[in-house]
């Protein structure tokens, strides 16, 4: 049918979640593919099911039924050191509120996956600064956490999400806590690094902004699918989008 | 393709499942160093951790050394009779008086260990999406609760062994509260153990202990779904 190979697929992936007795559906029966290379944006407003989606995905919670394929393997049936292996060489995790470790310095947070793949301390190192100078902190290794801006600290946390050359970068809401400016340099850093490093993105967000950068978008309501969008429906609409930004 | 080798190529360069175990690790150095980080970013919290045992293992070595201290004095009066009867006494007092404190300082440790793994939800989640295993978790917390101990524990011996020598020396002199170093101080097994032994014990057990009484809360870190660990906002 199509000559793309994809990289994530879900199958009627569904999760349910019990508040106060009653059943809330986050998640209902989505069957998404996601094409390597790809910079896909999940849209849709708070509450209805894309960060859920973003765990599922990212083997950070386990789905109430249905299947997420990474490279066509099932990832319910990995083992938890399995699933650890994947988190730490294929996945790079970018989220909202950053979530640097806060006793360490931006050089240290960015090593850490890489310390934990078994780098040399040296290389470690190297390749720490490298990203960091690609995220343009290069002058800031040595800082912790609290002396950096938002936007700073979210630099480090893609340089962190890079550190092992991941297949997929999964980002939660990336420019939740940034002012539009930053937030919009997040999003050229993100694009730039998918286009540079050919890593398949996939962002959950309901930032505009990023629309300009996807090549789809996948609009999420209510814990399901509403529509997918394609790189050349989206290129009609941008032009209208600008006029309404924030 | 069989699921295992597609497997084989999601988990690119590793042989088969055993390997995987390998691949991801975490030095004891760089545990140590982490653990290091964390006691002295953290320095309130550490310090209240480390001050239960702080304050269980100065009173377990006050009692050591008020045991010793008496048995000296005893020893220099040689006409008192009853001394076997009375030490014996003595020792079931000291047992259970140290059973008690160490009892409540492990509760007290157990008790500051779930607040610095609540505390810490976060990190920990977003440790296990960077790759870390359940026991890198554990390790830590391990690691962190021994360090502390050990640490707590000799700062809390030499208080509590401090302050008996100072109310003791107007009694036995500079000479006899050093004695007392090398006295007995307890019975056990059939043979006497100096003073210093013990009070080297004490440390030990200690560090022990902590290690114990954080076995639960870091088991219940590691286990928590790296999702719902994200969710928690401290």
């Amino acid at each position: 049918m199509s000559v793309y190979e994809y990289i994530v697929r879900t199958k009627d992936l569904s999760k349910i979640y019990t508040l106060g007795g009653t059943e809330v559906r986050a998640l209902d029966d989505v069957a998404l593919d996601i094409r390597r290379g790809e910079y896909v944006s999940i849209m849709g407003p708070s509450g209805s099911g894309k960060s859920t989606l973003f765990n599922m995905i990212g083997g950070l919670d386990k789905p109430s039924k249905g299947t997420v394929f990474i490279d066509e393997v099932d990832m319910a049936q990995l083992t938890a050191s399995e699933l650890a292996f994947l988190r730490c060489r294929k996945i790079g995790y970018i989220f909202q509120t950053f979530n640097l470790i806060p006793v360490m310095t931006a050089l240290e947070n960015v090593t850490l996956p890489m310390v934990f793949a078994g780098l040399a301390t040296d290389d470690a190192l190297d390749k720490g600064m490298e990203l960091l100078k690609i995220v343009g902190l290069g002058e800031r290794h040595d800082h912790k956490p609290t002396e950096l801006s938002g936007g700073q600290q979210q630099r480090v946390a893609i340089a962190r999400a890079f550190a092992n050359d991941p297949a997929i970068i999964l980002a939660d809401e990336p420019t939740g806590n940034l002012d539009l400016k930053t937030g919009k340099e997040i999003i050229t850093l993100l694009k730039r690094m998918n286009e540079e490093k050919k890593v398949t993105v996939i962002s959950a967000t309901h930032d505009l902004k990023m629309i300009d950068v996807s090549d789809r978008v996948v609009w999420i309501r209510d814990g399901k699918i509403e529509r997918i969008e394609e790189r050349e429906d989206i290129e009609l609409q941008v032009g209208q989008m600008e006029g309404e930004d924030q | 393709m069989s699921e295992n080798e597609r497997k084989e190529g999601v988990l690119e360069g590793v042989s088969g499942r055993r390997g995987i175990e390998k691949q991801i690790v975490l030095p004891w150095s760089k545990a140590l160093e982490m653990t290091r980080e964390n006691i002295f970013v953290r320095l309130g919290r550490s310090a209240i951790t480390a001050s239960g045992i702080f304050l269980g293992i100065a009173f377990l070595s006050a009692v050591l050394f008020g045991a010793s201290a008496s048995r000296l004095m005893a020893e220099l009066d040689l006409e008192r009779i009853g001394l076997e009867h009375e030490a014996g006494e003595l020792q079931a007092r000291i047992i259970w008086l140290a059973g008690m404190s160490l009892v409540v300082a492990t509760v007290g440790i157990v008790n500051s260990m779930l607040m610095s793994v609540t505390e810490r939800y976060k990190e920990i989640g977003t440790m296990k999406c960077l790759g870390a295993l359940d026991t890198f978790i554990v390790r830590l917390f391990l690691l962190e609760a021994g360090l502390l101990g050990i640490l707590g524990s000799a700062l809390g011996a030499l208080a509590g062994a401090g302050v008996m020598m100072l109310v003791y020396i107007g009694r036995l002199g500079g000479g006899g509260v050093a004695k007392a170093w090398v006295t007995p101080a307890v019975h056990l097994g059939g043979g006497d153990v100096p003073l210093w032994v013990s009070i080297v014990a004490s440390v030990l057990i200690g560090g022990i202990l902590s290690i114990l009484a954080a076995l639960y809360p870091a088991w219940r870190a590691a286990k928590m779904p790296p999702a719902a660990a994200l969710r928690s906002e401290f």
